[in-house]
């Protein structure tokens, strides 16, 4: 097992790749969901926002 | 009406996009990770060691595939802009913009892996050499169409906008692709060949081609998603959108 992690004297080079790799797509497999997150909630704000102004004016 | 174009008809249309699209993510994600997976246990343990590289050259099997990438989301977002900018879609401008930021991404990491591939082979990080160069324009090229896109207010002339700049940008495909053959560079020919017998053992090729077809689906999956978003934000006042909005707003 240690003769896997040592990569042949390569390790500095080969795994600091694959972690880039993986974090970069992880990053950009979580993003939408973030954004997906802010954009509803704000959507949401604007429609109370604008549910709340319009019982205002019916008297 | 042609049952092909009534085809493209509706799946033009966002909200059925929207719905066919989270039907789909969920399966694409788990054939990138599943894939992912096998091709990282065959590239890392079943793959022998290069006779000259050692195992340095096991960062083939994440460098490649994510060149590959660079260059085929590149196309991808080329040919959605066109269609956007012709016949004026909504759904290719979202499609467009929407994999810029993969692209970059793929790009950003094909650059660095590549790095780190060249200080051990080369004895330096980098060099201003055909391929390296020519792959940090293409870097610049996705930056500047996302930076477009956000500099313009209106959402559909920023697309437009930035689409042109893409398009435009296409004269550097080929530049990347036959960059190793046009000129002197220390970065190696193409070893995996479409036409033709590939210059690779078979034990190296297989993960390698897996791991081509795990990040297709890693784009495939990440652009749903975030068109999936972008079309909610672009179609904020209608029906389809407020619905949406409302009723994931009752979950906490």
């Amino acid at each position: 097992m240690n003769e896997f992690f040592a990569m042949g004297g390569y390790a500095i080079y080969v795994w600091p790749a694959y972690a880039v790799f993986v974090v970069a797509l992880l990053a950009d497999a979580l993003a939408p969901l973030l954004r997906r997150r802010r954009v509803l909630a704000e959507l949401r704000g604007r429609l109370l926002r604008q549910q709340t102004r319009d019982e205002g004016t019916t008297p | 009406m042609n049952p092909l174009v009534l085809w493209f008809h509706k799946m033009g249309s966002p909200p059925t996009f929207y719905r066919v699209a989270g039907r789909l993510l969920p399966w694409c994600w788990a054939l990138s990770v599943g894939l992912a997976a096998v091709a990282l246990y065959g590239g890392l343990v079943l793959a022998p060691s290069d006779y000259q590289q050692g195992d340095a050259f096991r960062i083939i099997f994440i460098h490649v595939p994510s060149a590959w990438m660079s260059l085929f989301i590149y196309a991808f977002m080329a040919v959605n802009g066109f269609i956007a900018l012709v016949w004026r879609i909504k759904l290719s401008e979202t499609l467009a913009m929407a994999s810029a930021p993969i692209g970059a991404t793929f790009t950003l990491i094909c650059l660095v892996t590549g790095s780190l591939w060249g200080k051990p082979m080369w004895g330096t990080w980098w060099t201003w050499d055909a391929r390296l160069t020519s792959e940090l324009v293409l870097l610049f090229l996705y930056l500047g169409v996302i930076g477009l896109y956000h500099a313009i207010e209106d959402r559909r002339q920023a697309a437009r906008a930035a689409s042109f700049l893409a398009l435009v940008g296409v004269i550097n495909l080929p530049i990347v692709h036959y960059s190793v053959n046009w000129w002197n560079t220390l970065h190696q020919g193409t070893t995996v060949k479409l036409i033709g017998p590939s210059l690779i053992d078979s034990r190296m090729l297989w993960p390698l081609l897996t791991m081509a077809v795990a990040t297709k689906f890693h784009f495939l999956a990440s652009l749903l998603g975030r068109a999936r978003v972008d079309l909610i934000e672009l179609e904020g006042g209608k029906e389809w959108a407020r619905a949406i909005a409302l009723g994931e707003g009752a979950r906490p």
